[in-house]
């Protein structure tokens, strides 16, 4: 048990990454240019998001997804509450979820990673429409969405890397 | 006594439904984060302090992540301009031919242009001192577009200010703390911006909504706009100074009228404050909120008690920003007053009329 405990501590499964995607959304924010093209910006809070989620439930994960969305908000300067509010119906999406996806290949896993993004985006999508009175364009939408999409590995690794640690939920 | 003896060892909570608990609670917090914050008016409150201070920390981090980037480019720069230098001199001597005569016209339009304003007695803007600054941060996505630039109140930088690079208006600031400002991009979805398409006159509002190129709304007359029509600011509201470059009208695929954006043509790397003072910061709101003579009362007619109502309720309205343009139209000679008590109801509606003249009175 007190292996257990140590493997699921939530410095590790939920600090770390947390901190990471933070360095990564600072570093992909940065205006560097690579061939005369800028960074895309993909929104690495997500990997959290499906990983916290698919792992286990717990009470602290959405106390720190509002304050990583929080910290996006900040970032990119956008209005304050509209990302956390985005990745928090997203976690409840996986949570609610997260049984029919237990025993499900990678492309499946992956198709239900997409499917998890446009719920958040799809609800900031309507948040902002409705906040600004003014809807932003599909393309740039899907310019954030589809470099999202493919920080699948990510999230899959995080979870790979835990969810042996509490058999509960495996 | 430890934990498992005390009298809570026998409760158990279901965790989903805990963490549902939690979810519905943070999704509170954040509707309630997120009806509290007004983005246009940054300054004041604990969300605003907040913002301030978050931009504050990340200028020194995001100065040292853009540096290898900058260096990088600097670099490549260096290597390119040493390679390409004989077709960059070729070009450029043909450039310069080509300016020369640019310049003998520009003499020319100026000497008439200065004869016309001394004949007409107009006052023109007054210079309008910039900070420079360099992008630090830069976000690009769909629900926000805005730029951290390293200069802030110690430069005299203030919210509004208007944003360029060396092509055209790049944006305004919405944010201001000490070493860094935050600014809103002409693409960002809540960006509305006066401009007026220079050929015609026309005005419209340039609407962002995150795409290359934002839509222009409120735009009358079919023949007003055509593509590739320049499209200037055009000052209304005091903002933006008159006649800054924002771009060329192109039509969009959804059949809407688009601008194609001019800081667009360079990257948004340094970037130009414009310390621009509105008419309304710069005239003496005290001076013209003293009230004045009443107008002389009209013949007797037999609805009197309206007539005196209506110009009080008028004379009562505090000073704002709105009321700029009725202030500057009640500082010229007093018109004959109205025949009808109906006519000092219309005086607001002065103010939304079409500011033609407006400009010539204005010394922004």
């Amino acid at each position: 048990m007190a292996g257990l405990t140590e493997r699921l501590d939530p410095v590790r499964w939920m600090g770390v990454p947390m901190a990471a995607c933070m360095a990564g959304t600072l570093l992909f924010a940065a205006p560097i240019r690579v061939f005369g093209l800028r960074l895309p910006e993909p929104v690495f809070a997500m990997v959290v998001v499906f990983a916290w989620a698919v792992l286990r439930p717990t009470i602290l994960a959405p106390l720190l997804l509002l304050v990583l969305g929080l910290f996006d908000d900040l970032v990119w300067g956008g209005r304050v509450g509209l990302w956390g509010l985005g990745l928090l119906v997203a976690y409840g999406f996986v949570l609610v979820t997260r049984n029919m996806m237990s025993g499900q290949g990678r492309p499946m896993m992956w198709v239900w990673w997409a499917a998890t993004l446009s719920v958040c985006m799809g609800s900031i999508y309507l948040t902002v429409r409705l906040l600004t009175g003014n809807a932003p364009d599909l393309l740039a939408v899907g310019g954030q969405w589809l470099p999202t999409v493919l920080l699948y590995p990510l999230a899959e690794r995080l979870i790979a890397q835990f969810e042996d640690a509490d058999p509960r939920f495996r | 006594m430890s934990y498992r003896d005390g009298h809570f060892q026998d409760l158990k909570v279901p965790l989903t439904w805990t963490v549902g608990v939690a979810v519905v609670v943070a999704i509170l917090a954040a509707v309630a984060l997120l009806l509290s914050d007004r983005r246009e008016s940054l300054q004041s409150g604990l969300i605003g302090v907040g913002r301030a201070t978050a931009d504050v920390a990340a200028s020194p981090v995001g100065e040292a992540i853009s540096a290898p980037g900058r260096w990088t480019g600097q670099a490549t720069q260096f290597i390119k301009d040493y390679f390409g230098a004989v077709s960059e001199n070729r070009r450029l001597r043909a450039e310069n031919a080509e300016l020369r005569q640019w310049k003998a016209a520009a003499i020319a339009l100026d000497d008439t242009n200065a004869r016309y304003r001394a004949l007409l007695g107009f006052r023109t803007n007054p210079p309008i001192p910039m900070a420079s600054a360099h992008v630090i941060l830069d976000s690009r996505g769909p629900f926000a577009d805005t730029r951290l630039a390293d200069a802030g109140k110690e430069k005299g930088v203030e919210v509004g200010n208007p944003v360029m690079n060396e092509r055209g208006l790049v944006g305004r600031v919405i944010g201001v703390a000490h070493g860094a400002s935050r600014v809103l991009l002409l693409t960002d979805v809540a960006s509305r911006t006066p401009v007026l398409v220079d050929r015609t006159d026309a005005r419209a509002i340039l609407t962002g909504d995150a795409s290359q190129t934002p839509k222009l709304e409120y735009l009358r007359g079919a023949e007003s706009i055509k593509e590739g029509d320049r499209i200037l600011s055009s000052g209304d509201g005091g903002m933006i100074p008159r006649g800054l470059p924002i771009g060329t009208a192109v039509k969009g695929l959804d059949g809407s009228w688009r601008v194609r954006l001019d800081a667009d043509e360079s990257s948004i790397d340094f970037v130009r404050i414009l310390l621009f003072k509105d008419f309304s910061q710069l005239v003496n709101q005290q001076e013209l909120a003293q009230p004045g003579a009443p107008p002389a009362p009209p013949a007797p007619p037999s609805a009197a008690p309206a007539v005196s109502a209506k110009p009080t309720q008028s004379k009562a309205k505090p000073p704002s920003a709105t009321s700029n343009t009725v202030s500057i139209g009640a500082a010229r000679p007093a018109p004959a007053p109205p025949p009808l008590p109906g006519a000092s109801a219309a005086a607001p509606d002065s103010a939304a009329a079409p500011p033609a003249a407006a400009p010539s009175e204005r010394t922004q």
